[in-house]
């Protein structure tokens, strides 16, 4: 039974007959785990998890002028975007702070972005509102997978053959089993993988098909959730808001260089004179000591007991066997290295700047070795 | 032997004036994989529905409350260094803490084996 509210995704009875607990996030009902939290996230670096991220938002942006427009709204240079390559990117408001983080792909005539679920509604109406120009299509009756893990390429080459192709950051359409998808080679799990959009008539078939595969198996939020920690990658609402900027929370790698320079970017001000001057405070990984999760909401101390920071995400690391968070901590603690103390429901906890990801990426990058 | 539990999903199993208190099967699978475990130490002194330990679980902090008034005699050292008994063995291995009951008429609160299935089946 659903709560009054909360949607269902198409594949709302698919994850129930497959044993998922569902729990309410980003207005859905969704299946927070099926075997087990820790099990699922082995699972997925050791072989291939299917995701259904389908609550996500997956947007088209049309028309003439559509590059000129979103560079009006993201900090990314389209302009050297080429077809079928994803970008990462941020929707800024007029003070840099962070609206949304999000996936902008060229795809032939149009941009297709994927969108937080929590916050697609806030972004399409600040797209059309910034963009009048130009359509901004919801793409409603769109799922969206992801298939994640070292093998999931060997998985979904067999249902889709030529994805092996495909490297990180770029997609194309393909014909999964006479159904047609939209593939990009990326994901939210540091390992490498596959987004999958299909139309939500076809996804429950698209989800048999790679859910009978022998190295896949669904996996949930949860496992997603450490997943993201471990490959630290940030979580719109938590470790970004609209009260953060991507220089505080280490984004700078989406703000383009030809657009730092120019600007005609929200926010662009404050963020030309962040990248200069610095900021008081900056997203960091840390390594807790022990194996007490530190999650978020925690506070960062300094010496004489004040609050100096906050954890945004924390979790056991289950590759790790430890406690790992990201936090904002004052930019001159931000070394990896230097010792911070942190605080939670009256205990101490010790740990340290550690570099990011906390486990190593995977992706399959162009030119890379096999 | 007697066998008790609580709303709060916990288990009490009294040997004399000893309560031995874990979490229910129950509790555990609602849980998820328990990845740390804090039990109260030696000689302290807990009161019935006061806080006495904390489990983490990969999703979340819960705290484990004393049934029953007393003394701490024991804390299961076993669960520091493998929490996950407690998904395993919840109600063997994987116990919390032992009381000395200071209040016998304190388990006359608490529920039967009958009486919890009966509650976890209202949930």
């Amino acid at each position: 039974m659903s709560d009054a509210g909360e949607r269902t995704l198409p594949l709302d009875a698919w994850h129930r007959a497959k044993g998922a607990r569902m729990v309410p996030f980003a207005g859905y009902q969704m299946p927070i785990q099926y075997d087990g939290i820790m099990a699922e996230h082995k699972w997925t670096r050791e072989n291939a998890g299917l995701f259904d991220v389908s609550h996500m938002g997956q947007l088209v942006v049309a028309g003439d002028g559509a590059e000129k427009s979103l560079e009006e709204v993201l900090p990314a240079d389209l302009s050297i975007l080429k077809d079928g390559r994803l970008r990462y990117s941020l929707l800024l408001t007029e003070d840099g702070g962070i609206i949304d983080d999000l996936m902008v792909t060229r795809r032939g005539d149009h941009f297709y972005l994927v969108v937080n679920g929590a916050t697609k509604e806030g972004d399409i109406a600040h797209l059309q509102e910034r963009m009048p120009a130009v359509v901004v299509d919801h793409m409603k009756e769109q799922a969206l997978l992801a298939l994640q893990g070292p093998k999931a390429v060997d998985a979904l080459s067999r249902a889709a053959p030529g994805v092996e192709a495909l490297t990180f950051m770029t997609g194309g359409t393909f014909d999964i089993e006479g159904v047609p998808a939209w593939i990009s080679r990326s994901g939210y799990t540091g390992e490498d993988g596959f987004e999958i959009s299909v139309q939500a008539k076809d996804v429950e078939a698209v989800a048999n098909l790679l859910a009978s595969q022998p190295e896949v198996k669904p996996i949930g939020l949860g496992a997603r959730d450490s997943l993201r920690l471990e490959a630290g990658l940030p979580l719109y609402g938590h470790d970004l808001d609209v009260n953060t900027t991507p220089v505080e929370a280490d984004l700078t790698f989406a703000l383009s260089k030809r657009r730092r320079e120019e600007g005609g970017f929200p926010g662009w001000h404050r963020i030309a004179s962040e990248l200069q001057n610095g900021t008081i405070l900056k997203r960091v990984g840390l390594a807790v000591e022990g194996r007490q999760p530190v999650r978020e909401g925690a506070m960062v101390m300094d010496g004489e007991g004040n609050e100096v920071g906050r954890v945004t995400s924390g979790g056991f690391s289950p590759t790790l066997e430890s406690a790992i968070a990201m936090a904002y901590v004052p930019t001159a603690s931000a070394e990896p290295g230097n010792a911070i103390t942190l605080a939670q429901r009256g205990k101490i906890f010790q740990a340290r700047v550690v570099p990011m990801p906390f486990v190593p990426h995977k992706y399959q990058r162009k030119g890379a070795q096999k | 032997m007697s066998l008790y539990f609580t709303k709060e999903h916990e288990w009490i199993k009294v040997e004399g004036d000893i309560a031995t208190v874990g979490i229910t099967d129950f509790a555990q699978a609602q849980l998820g994989d328990i990845v740390f475990v804090e039990v109260p130490e030696a000689g302290r002194q807990v009161t019935q529905g006061g806080e006495a330990a904390v489990v983490e679980s990969v999703k979340a902090a819960s705290d484990v409350y004393a049934p029953v008034s007393g003394e701490i005699v024991e804390g299961n050292a076993a669960l520091e260094n493998d929490p996950s008994l407690v998904n395993t063995a919840p109600e063997g291995e994987g116990w919390f803490f032992k009381i000395r009951l200071s209040d016998n008429h304190q388990l006359s609160d608490l529920m039967s084996a009958d009486q919890y299935k009966a509650f976890v089946d209202s949930q």
